[in-house]
């Protein structure tokens, strides 16, 4: 039972910590600002949701369990909220996407 | 490996300080400030200073951000051109400054070294006695409540201080009346902002009281509770707008309680020296020593956080009030 345990949070912390790296090369690669956020706060969110379930499987005591789960809401609360309101001061201050070819000039037809 | 995680984050420290003074966009600015606390503060949780990692990353990289952005909403965005001729002179300047300050670090103990002086002097005492003299697990906030309790007075003071100072500067008693204004509240198509706000602001202010009476069991206590009760204040300005925010908070009762915060604080020392003792010996409050020591830290840690909490609120709204004065002027 205890193996079972160590293997899924150990999957979940490497894979948690996998999905921070690739968040940072998007945050570093990707083309504008819109998908630049979407690749901090998508993986940022999931990634940070699987470390923590991935402590809270070796956590030694309840106490400790309880304050990993109250971490975990207030990120699922916060890290969500905090991408959206970069995006919409983005949108806001008149920053525009960068679009493939076909669908700026859709765009453009559609004005 | 924690040599290679230290000299990452200092590297990464020296960065933020670079980028901070080549850039001249001010929000960026205070934005790397705030990035510059919270890798102090990890940088402080490496060196096992867990209290002193918290009170960096609330107030280094939460409040002072936001007093920074608050300071940009009325100066401006963008700083000016440097003069040529000052940045000549200042140059040679920092680098002498510099030189010295490396050749004044020669003559110190090396980092970490056992038998430096911080070591030798009262340290022992205060980590081998504080367990049966205060009785609490938390020996920083024995040091700093109960053995220094003195001086986290006069850091107290310091504090209330900043808060007269702002109010003797910049205070203003011609703001209109609030019934008078309607709510200008900028945010207010900002739906998920608003009700991710609404469910938090609650359980900020719980963490804040969590933190002011748990410092003695874990890090923290009244600076850094202060500081996040006051940020559920700021977080509410900032979404309901300030109108809205100065119905919950009336300011000329802040401005009673940062005194009072401070009064509490005094009288506590006062109290024994009224009873023939020192001032702050807390032994008076109690005949189980143990119990008298819980006691003391207990009221001066409830002054303190009063002070901090209601200084940081009245810095803010001050700020804030002016802002919208010189923008109803524009």
């Amino acid at each position: 039972m205890e193996g079972i345990l160590n293997i899924v949070s150990w999957f979940l912390l490497v894979f948690g910590g996998f999905l921070c790296i690739s968040g940072a090369v998007g945050l570093l690669r990707f083309p504008d600002f819109f998908t630049r956020m979407h690749a901090a706060s998508v993986t940022d969110t999931l990634a940070t949701a699987m470390i923590l379930i991935g402590l809270f499987i070796q956590a030694e005591s309840w106490l400790v369990q309880v304050k990993l789960v109250m971490v975990l809401l207030f990120v699922l609360l916060t890290s969500p909220t905090a991408g959206h309101a970069l995006v919409m001061a983005a949108l806001h201050a008149g920053l525009e996407p960068v679009l493939p070819k076909q669908k700026q000039a859709s765009v453009e037809a559609g004005r | 490996m924690e040599l290679i995680i230290n000299m990452g984050l200092l590297s990464m420290l020296a960065m933020t300080a670079i980028a901070i003074v080549r850039i001249k966009d001010l929000f960026a600015v205070a934005m790397l400030a705030g990035i510059y606390g919270l890798i102090s503060a990890s940088f402080f949780v490496m060196m096992d200073a867990v209290d002193v990692a918290f009170t960096e990353a609330s107030v280094g990289a939460g409040i002072s951000t936001l007093l920074m952005l608050t300071t940009l909403a009325i100066t401006g965005r963008f700083e000016k051109a440097d003069k040529k001729s000052r940045t000549r002179f200042a140059l040679p300047l920092v680098l002498l400054t510099g030189a010295l300050l490396i050749y004044g670090t020669l003559d110190m103990p090396s980092f970490g070294a056992a038998d430096s002086p911080v070591q030798e002097h009262v340290a022992p005492r205060y980590l081998n006695d504080s367990a049966q003299e205060i009785g609490i697990p938390n020996v920083v906030t024995s040091v700093l409540a109960s053995y220094r309790a003195f001086d986290t007075f006069g850091e107290v003071i310091v504090i209330f201080t900043a808060g007269v100072g702002v109010l003797a500067l910049l205070m203003r008693t011609d703001l209109p009346p609030i019934s008078s204004v309607k709510n200008t509240a900028s945010m207010e198509e900002h739906m998920v902002l608003r009700i991710v706000a609404k469910m938090l602001i609650p359980l900020i202010l719980l963490f804040g009281l969590y933190v002011q009476f748990h410092g003695e069991y874990g890090p923290g206590g009244g600076f850094q509770a202060g500081v996040i009760f006051a940020s559920a204040f700021f977080l509410y300005a900032m979404l309901y707008g300030m109108n809205a925010a100065r119905k919950v908070i009336d300011s000329s009762l802040v401005q009673v309680l940062a005194a009072l915060g401070v009064l509490i604080y005094g009288t506590t020392g006062v109290v024994a020296m009224l009873s023939g003792k020192n001032f702050l010996d807390y032994s008076v409050f109690s005949e189980d020593p143990v119990h008298a020591q819980h006691l003391g830290i207990l009221f001066i840690e409830l002054g303190v956080g009063l002070t901090v909490a209601t200084v940081m609120i009245i810095i803010f709204f001050t700020f804030s009030g002016r802002s919208q004065v010189e923008g109803e002027r524009d």
